[in-house]
């Protein structure tokens, strides 16, 4: 098995060119590449007994939530102070913006005080966008609706990758509520970028409509990633190399998109019976907060072929990486041979 | 005795056949004289020299949202009548969903009064069809239309309940008044913010579907043919409630139907890739509007049903808000597009393109539209559309090659939200004419 610590350091390739990270669907290969060489380079820093460095000492970084969120805050809070910044987090609630403080105010606000770098999470599909025209701070999507979860797809790229070496001509099959789901679109377009091959798979009313290339203009081919639009979870998982299971809430059984939970489990959940189907060395995955004995079976989540709780830690790496190269950090030594804070 | 002669254009009046180089000649406010050279036997006059030009009937809009009372914020009956000035339009009829609504006699005469005071071309209310735009009880129509209401709908929203629909049918044709709908279900499009289809799952979005607005097409066509009653269709957008309008009218049915100018020109599309770049998305606020934008076969269809008659008029829809009301995120933003300043070069490409002749074009914005509601039946609008001697003196002086880049900061109107900014557009309003006033003039057209 390769490993990305075997490819030389990325300060070789410098293609860094963005100000915000807002989704994948303008990332190119190296690119991705760029992030998933540093991220390996990060993720040394981490397994040091004392993991900081003063890499962005003196930058600030806002955490930006409009939603909960306790794994990706902690994760982008953790990154943010490994690397020395200055990291502050805010729980904006949406009834400041029923109060009529505007999102735009906001951004500006906290640029105004300094921040270099704003995370944000927020309910609103593009919002992340909308705060991107009206700062010089550079912005993460940390979520935006159910469009794009950009830092959840590179950690899952990570991972994959660092398990596979190479992601050309894997198989990836993303199984449940496709349509509501931000993390299964940004990871439609990494994976594409890097070469894999990507089957999406859910009952017919949590599939959106325009996924599958024959229902969109042939003019129009490359604006949504290829994928395969598979409702029968069977033929989805033959073969897979990963199997990616996303978290259904339960308001979609209110919302009538489905009859019952018991009902999906019993159609679509990740089962050890149904994973027979997968490749024998295939890679079991789940962005989080996972509902065991809904979308995957318990003894699936925590079993042999389950990298759920790597892809966590992970994602401190990857933010790492992220936040160091939106600090115009890119071009300089990687933080291998930095001076660490002993 | 005022005149104003209009020399030398290619007078363009459809309902009374006329296409030709001609003189017009408005005294006192009407139409005393149109043909060639019938301007020079006029002395004293204001003259025009349309040398090049065409004119036409003013155009009529049956859909237009004025804001006033209530958000003036966004647009005033003064700023709103300016802008349809500028887009050539002489009468408008404004949607009732103000503050408050337009469903009670001092309502409608507080928008009389106002227009009378400040509009600069003829506002024509349209009265709710239920109280407060609630659609729970039915508003009073026959106050409504002793006020001077000309339609009713609850525009903005449908009368979702189909059985007080069908009672607002019903009690309509006492006052042979009709009922427009804005046919989209409000359970299929909850929280849907755009059309539901590729564009709305590359962003993330929740859709409204094209069915949502056919469903409620299909029903308010049964329940109007089970009435007897006249259904008026807004801003028709889906290829599949074009199928269902032509297959009414064809077995007699009393339905009559507008289209927007954005619907017969733009797509979904709009929204995420203005620029044409299928790799850089944005969420654009100004594109987004109720019925949205579509699909190309819709568009298409549309334009054929407009270029058939099928559907009877052009009707702007415009929709002015300001700019918080927009710039702010997608799912929060006002839905509606500022529409009168740009409806006619916006329409001309559709010409310059081959898909409409400029008479039809001209036919659907002035005697098809009045024709709809019968408007020319009403007392003091003879002749409304139409350029016959005696018929008011509204018209419009175009420039269908004129091309000119829309800067929404020129705008009369108070709303700039348009989705067309920057673009070139082939095809101006050059003057507009107003009860024999010139109410628009470009700068530099000689009067």
């Amino acid at each position: 098995m390769t490993t990305t610590a075997e490819r030389p350091a990325t300060t070789s390739t410098r293609t860094w060119e963005h100000h915000h990270v807002l989704d994948l669907d303008d990332f190119t290969r190296d690119e991705i590449e760029e992030v998933l060489g540093l991220a390996e380079r990060m993720r040394e820093v981490l397994d040091r007994r004392i993991a900081r460095v003063p890499a962005l000492r003196g930058h600030t970084v806002v955490n930006l939530f409009y939603e909960n969120s306790t794994r990706t805050r902690a994760s982008f809070e953790l990154a943010g102070k490994v690397l020395g910044a200055d990291v502050i987090s805010l729980s904006a609630s949406t009834s400041s913006v029923q109060k009529g403080e505007s999102l735009i105010d906001t951004v500006r606000t906290l640029r105004a005080m300094g921040a270099d770098v704003i995370v944000m999470r927020h309910s609103s599909a593009g919002a992340a966008y909308l705060a991107a025209s009206h700062t010089e701070a550079s912005i993460v999507n940390a979520g935006d609706g159910a469009h794009a979860h950009p830092t959840q797809a590179l950690l899952d790229l990570y991972t994959m990758r660092k398990h596979f070496g190479d992601l050309r001509g894997k198989r990836v099959v993303m199984v449940g509520d496709i349509s509501h789901s931000r993390v299964a679109r940004s990871d439609m377009w990494g994976l594409s970028a890097m070469g894999a091959e990507v089957v999406v798979c859910g009952p017919p009313t949590l599939l959106p409509r325009g996924l599958r290339v024959e229902d969109r203009p042939a003019h129009a081919e490359a604006a949504l990633p290829l994928v395969r639009v598979e409702a029968d979870i069977e033929r989805a998982l033959e073969g897979a190399h990963v199997v990616m299971a996303l978290r259904l809430q339960s308001e979609r059984q209110q919302g009538g998109l489905l009859p019952s939970l018991h009902e999906y489990a019993a159609h679509y959940q990740v089962t050890a019976a149904r994973l027979a189907r997968a490749h024998p060395d295939h890679l079991l995955m789940h962005p989080g907060p996972k509902n065991e004995g809904v979308e995957i079976a318990g003894d699936v989540a925590t079993g042999s072929h389950s990298i759920i709780e790597e892809q966590v830690t992970n994602g401190v790496a990857v933010r790492m990486a992220l936040l160091y190269l939106l600090a115009g950090m890119g071009g300089r030594p990687a933080p291998a041979p930095m001076e660490s804070m002993r | 005795m005022t005149t104003l002669a209009i020399h030398n254009a290619r007078v363009i009046d459809p309902a009374l056949g006329r296409d030709g180089i001609a003189d017009v000649v408005i005294v006192d406010g009407r139409v005393a004289r149109v043909g060639p050279n019938e301007g020079d036997a006029v002395i004293e006059a204001d003259r025009i020299d349309a040398t090049g030009l065409v004119v036409a009937p003013g155009f009529v809009d049956l859909h237009v949202h004025l804001r006033e009372p209530g958000f003036e914020y966004k647009e005033t009956i003064a700023s709103g009548t300016a802008a349809a000035a500028r887009g050539g339009f002489t009468t408008v009829c404004a949607m009732p969903n103000t503050m408050p609504a337009l469903d009670s006699r001092p309502a409608v005469e507080s928008v009389l009064r106002e227009a009378d005071i400040s509009a600069r071309v003829r506002v024509l209310p349209v009265g709710c069809i239920t109280r407060g735009r609630e659609g729970k009880e039915l508003a009073p129509a026959g106050e409504l239309v002793r006020s001077g209401v000309v339609a009713l709908s609850d525009d903005g929203d449908a009368v979702a309940d189909p059985s007080l629909m069908r009672h607002a049918l019903e009690y309509s044709t006492v006052f042979g008044l009709p009922i427009a709908q804005h046919c989209e279900d409000p359970q299929l499009v909850r929280d849907g913010h755009m059309h539901e289809g590729w564009v709305a799952t590359r962003l993330g979005l929740r859709g409204r579907p094209a069915s949502a607005e056919e469903t409620l097409v299909a029903r308010d066509i049964a329940l109007a043919e089970l009435a007897g009653a006249h259904l008026h269709i807004q801003h028709v957008s889906t290829a599949g409630s074009v199928a269902l309008i032509r297959a009414a009218r064809a077995r007699g049915a009393h339905v009559t139907a507008e289209v927007t100018p954005h619907h017969l020109t733009l797509t979904h599309e709009e929204v995420a890739f203005g620029g044409g770049d299928y790799r850089q998305i944005a969420y654009n606020a100004n594109a987004k509007v109720n019925p949205p934008l579509r699909e190309q076969a819709d568009v298409e269809a549309c334009i054929a049903a407009l270029r058939d008659g099928v559907i009877d008029a052009v009707a702007t829809d415009h929709a002015p808000h300001a700019l918080s009301d927009k710039d702010i995120e997608f799912n929060l933003a006002a839905a509606g597009i500022s529409g009168l300043e740009t409806a006619f070069g916006l329409l001309m490409s559709l010409v310059h393109a081959g898909h409409l002749d400029l008479a039809t074009l001209v036919e659907r914005l002035t005697a098809g539209p009045a024709r709809a509601w019968g408007l020319e039946r009403r007392a003091g609008l003879d002749g409304i559309g139409t350029l016959a001697p005696g018929a008011l003196g509204d018209l419009v002086v175009l420039d269908p090659n004129a091309e000119w880049t829309v800067d929404p900061r020129e705008f009369a109107s108070t709303g700039r939200n348009t989705p067309l900014a920057g673009r070139q557009l082939k095809g101006r309003v050059v003057a507009t004419v107003y009860g024999g006033r010139v109410v628009h003039a470009l700068e530099g057209v000689a009067i």
